[in-house]
């Protein structure tokens, strides 16, 4: 089951109408436009930073087969050589890590339902380390808002808010169901959350980006919502 | 207290302004939220998780046709649907606390008591089984029957919504619902029970045309 129909689904719809209403009333557009402000602060003031989604046993895993890849390039992107994380922004010690390094962090697995914008779902298991325990090794300024995911997909990128990405289910995970990324997975980095619908979760990570402004995102630029939780 | 339609105060239009207003706002929104949300069933027009369908639902890989849908693509239906939702819930719950703060509620809401008999006899009558209507006062008890279980599938539909949109952050009401999965299947029901609800509603408005003048004028007192 695969990532190209959806991305071709995805892409063709952006095309046909890159509004937000799938009309051209300007009213009705401002009418949405107010909505999707209301209900992104909706999201927020819901969100709590503690409450964790359920951890599923093994045997709810969905078959690999089965759990669809995602990339917006045509192929799935190859891990450029001597590839490195460079995290930055507003941080005491920005600074660049090679996956042993990230290894070297403290690690975690969860096993958690993940939720697609098109209303599917499924199920896997995730290891890496905590985003926000990269935050600590970096040592995150005061006026940090933002957390920015940068890929090597084509430009693929996507901007969350702070809260979010500290919950202890945000990982950067290296692992699903125990073995490495495969390249169809985001290999050899990618973010992982119990807490955010599949687009926001950066694969093919370049960079983390801690930031004081809010950056959009891939698919939030064209006018899927930016908070996009769960 | 005395459950029957004579302890409202008299005399009293047929279709009171707030159910009138209530009302119409209402058929906006379902036409709304139901075109919308077939527009987000379009991009996964299946029932169940990745790798485990469920094998009892006939329509697998069925989208809904695009004339039936509103905002043109995933984003924009999301978008309407959330938004409308909104209005969807808050019109409800007015109408709900209208109901109960004037007494509509004793002569709308079906009673199993005063209607359950009722609402057979009305059925058996419609099916031809029946050759006299049996009495009735300001609706039959088949009509309460209706109207009744629409607002809680109504309900349904704004709690199932709710464990969709959010099943980490209500993860016990998703829980309730079976899963993120079954709170689908619950929604997509919903909306085959108002759609049904919808369809039977016109027909029979249709061959009582004086329900419909009620419903915008008002209707007499009494």
């Amino acid at each position: 089951m695969n990532s190209r129909i959806s991305r071709r689904r995805f892409v063709a719809g952006a095309a046909a109408a890159s509004i937000l209403a799938g009309c051209d009333s300007r009213p009705v557009t401002s009418f949405l436009r107010a909505m999707k402000d209301w209900n992104a602060g909706f999201e927020a003031a819901i969100f709590s930073s503690s409450r964790l989604a359920p951890e599923l046993p093994e045997s709810a895993t969905t078959p690999e087969d089965d759990f669809p890849e995602y990339y917006i390039s045509d192929e799935a992107p190859d891990v450029p050589p001597n590839w490195f994380l460079t995290v930055g922004g507003l941080v005491e010690r920005p600074g660049r890590f090679t996956l042993a390094e990230l290894q070297a962090m403290t690690r975690t697995s969860m096993r958690v339902r993940h939720h697609c914008v098109e209303g599917w779902s499924a199920v896997a298991s995730w290891q890496g380390i905590r985003v926000s325990d990269l935050a600590k090794v970096v040592g995150i300024k005061p006026d940090v808002r933002y957390v920015e995911f940068r890929s090597f997909d084509s430009g693929y990128w996507s901007c969350w808010d702070l809260a979010s990405a500290m919950h202890p289910q945000t990982l950067l995970a290296w692992g699903m169901n125990g073995h490495p990324l495969t390249s169809g997975h985001g290999a050899p980095l990618r973010v992982y959350s119990a807490v955010k619908l599949g687009y926001k979760m950066c694969k093919y990570l370049a960079e983390v980006n801690f930031l004081s402004d809010n950056s959009g995102g891939y698919w939030e630029n064209q006018g899927y919502d930016w908070f996009a939780g769960v | 207290m005395a459950a029957s339609a004579e302890s409202l105060p008299h005399p009293r239009r047929q279709q009171p302004l707030p159910i009138r207003v209530v009302h119409w706002c209402n058929a906006v929104f379902i036409v709304l939220m139901a075109g919308s949300g077939l527009q987000i069933l379009i991009a996964y027009p299946y029932l169940g998780p990745r790798g485990a369908l469920y094998g009892w639902y006939p329509l697998q890989g069925v989208a809904p046709p695009q004339w039936l849908t509103v905002g043109g693509w995933l984003a924009g239906g999301r978008h309407w649907h959330f938004a409308i939702a909104w209005f969807f819930v808050i019109n409800g719950l007015i109408y709900l606390a209208y109901l109960a703060g004037s007494g509509e509620w004793r002569r709308r809401i079906f009673n199993p008591k005063r209607d359950g008999r009722a609402a057979v006899a009305q059925f058996l009558y419609y099916a031809r089984l029946r050759r006299q209507p049996p009495p009735h006062d300001f609706y039959n008890g088949l009509q309460r029957l209706a109207y009744t279980s629409i607002v809680i599938v109504g309900a349904a539909m704004v709690l199932s919504g709710l464990a969709i949109y959010k099943p980490v952050q209500f993860h016990a009401l998703t829980r309730l619902f079976g899963g993120y999965d079954g709170a689908r299947v619950v929604h997509l029901a919903g909306l085959a029970l108002i759609a049904l609800f919808v369809a039977a509603h016109l027909v029979l408005v249709a061959l009582h045309p004086k329900e419909i003048v009620a419903m915008v004028t008002g209707g007499k007192r009494e």
